[in-house]
């Protein structure tokens, strides 16, 4: 996918969506600090609305006129998105690819956006983080910003199905076999290690609704990833992160076991290879203790 | 001891056509049942309840009210591996999802999308942002979060038939 040509390739309206301002505000910190320096440079996204992605279930059309809405600001500013969270990317680059290519849909949810005096015209790109690293700055840039390698640290990549899921809609990287996320942690010299079930989901979206599977879930990639001797899990979703930092120590009091894996975003660990501090890195904000790592670094 | 005779299942034969008249849901019909689906599903691992392939079965059979009314609907994480790993190309994940519309057309919905849905309708996001946290962005650094404009975002709830998810 190629962003359009007349517009700057380094310029992105930032989408952070909900839950990043709600809990994970460590992400944020850490990608304003990293992506500048990568040539991004990072516009405010107008009075946005939750990409539509929670509601999904319950309501499609209300979704689709949701997250198009926010496609519509983007248009209005002329500037393609880009996303922290992978939710907020599935969501906004589906809605976005069925209205360009779906004529009857695009009435359908433009005559719902008539009533706020909106029109979807299909004018925007929409990406991940990842997919923007990959595919506009480029491995050679990202390589070249790095000075600090982290070659003692070993870590396992959790990239969320939502970066990749539907294949369809993502176009990019192989869900089955993700390799992308891998590629560029070990740009930062850190080794990043294989594991089993490396594309299963972290059970978030079901949290609410079946605690239980969703936390049996994220258990057994905790496990897998400690299988390997991982010092540290990678995570690009602020709700897979959710999942397994926030919620690491509910799994270990549920189950009995104890994990003290840290998770650390992509954005951290590129920024600590980038020369950053663990303060400018929001590192102290997350809930299993990053010190260990931290050790492994300066040894 | 005389024992009570099984109550026949009520079958709906309209309900299939009902469900691929829906977006992605006309993709039903191309499920031949090979189970792909339950053996790519996360949440069937840990779940006695929850199989896309039954749910799709009873989609197809008519069951219209024990389809809607199942727990186990609810249960899809939507991580879309079953939709990408489907040899028939069904759209599994989003026939769940027509599924879960409709029963929401018939009033069965789950506490936690009516408050996700209020969320949105009076602030703009899905959480509601507590004070505390734009103090801490602005500590942080971070540019205040932008003010959403409620009154579109509640008018194009309206729009779309979603005042019903909205807490009284």
């Amino acid at each position: 996918m190629r962003m359009n040509d007349d517009m700057a390739d380094s310029k992105y309206l930032l989408f952070l969506g909900c839950t990043i301002p709600y809990r994970v505000n460590s992400y944020e910190v850490s990608a304003r600090k990293v992506l500048p320096k990568l040539g991004v440079e990072i516009i405010e996204m107008p009075d946005f609305n939750c990409c539509g992605l929670p509601v999904d279930p319950v309501n499609h059309e209300m979704t689709l006129a949701l997250s198009a809405r926010n496609l519509c600001l983007a248009e209005q500013q002329k500037l393609n998105i880009v996303t922290l969270c992978t939710g907020c990317a599935t969501t906004l680059r589906k809605t976005n690819k069925m209205l360009k290519e779906d004529k009857k849909l695009r009435q359908t949810i433009n005559g719902y956006l008539k009533g706020i005096g909106m029109e979807f015209k299909g004018t925007i790109e929409v990406k991940h983080l990842v997919q923007m690293l990959k595919e506009d700055v480029g491995t050679e840039k990202i390589k070249g910003a790095v000075q600090k390698p982290l070659t003692d640290l070993k870590v396992a990549e959790h990239c969320g199905c939502h970066l990749l899921r539907p294949h369809k809609f993502s176009g990019f990287d192989d869900a089955e076999d993700p390799h992308v996320l891998k590629e560029l942690i070990e740009l930062t010299g850190a080794k990043c290690l294989d594991y089993a079930d490396e594309a299963e989901c972290c059970g978030y979206t079901v949290v609410a609704i079946d605690e239980k599977v969703s936390l049996q879930l994220a258990r057994e990639k905790l496990h897998h990833i400690n299988d390997v001797g991982a010092q540290a899990m990678i995570t690009v979703c602020p709700s897979c992160h959710l999942m397994f930092d926030m919620q690491q120590s509910r799994i270990e009091r549920a189950f009995g076991e104890n994990f003290n894996l840290p998770v650390l975003h992509y954005t951290q660990l590129l920024g600590l290879a980038m020369g950053f501090n663990a303060e400018e890195l929001a590192l102290k904000e997350l809930r299993v203790d990053t010190s260990s790592i931290m050790k492994v670094l300066k040894a | 001891m005389t024992e009570k005779a099984a109550e026949p299942a009520r079958v709906d034969p309209s309900f299939k056509h009902e469900v691929m008249r829906e977006h992605d849901g006309e993709t039903l019909k191309a499920c031949f049942q090979c189970g792909t689906c339950t053996s790519s599903c996360p949440t069937a691992r840990f779940s006695s309840s929850y199989r896309p392939r039954t749910v799709l079965r009873m989609a197809q059979l008519g069951l219209r009210e024990k389809t809607l009314s199942s727990n186990a609907l609810w249960l899809c994480t939507a991580c879309f591996t079953c939709t990408d790993r489907c040899p028939q190309n069904v759209e599994v994940a989003s026939v769940l999802r027509v599924l879960r519309n409709l029963a929401v057309k018939n009033d069965i919905i789950p506490i936690i999308y009516k408050e996700l849905t209020s969320n949105i309708n009076d602030t703009g996001y899905a959480y509601r942002i507590p004070e505390l946290r734009h103090k801490k962005r602005e500590e942080a650094g971070l540019p205040p979060l932008p003010k959403a404009n409620c009154v579109d975002i509640s008018k194009l709830i309206e729009l779309t038939h979603g005042s019903k998810l909205l807490k009284k």
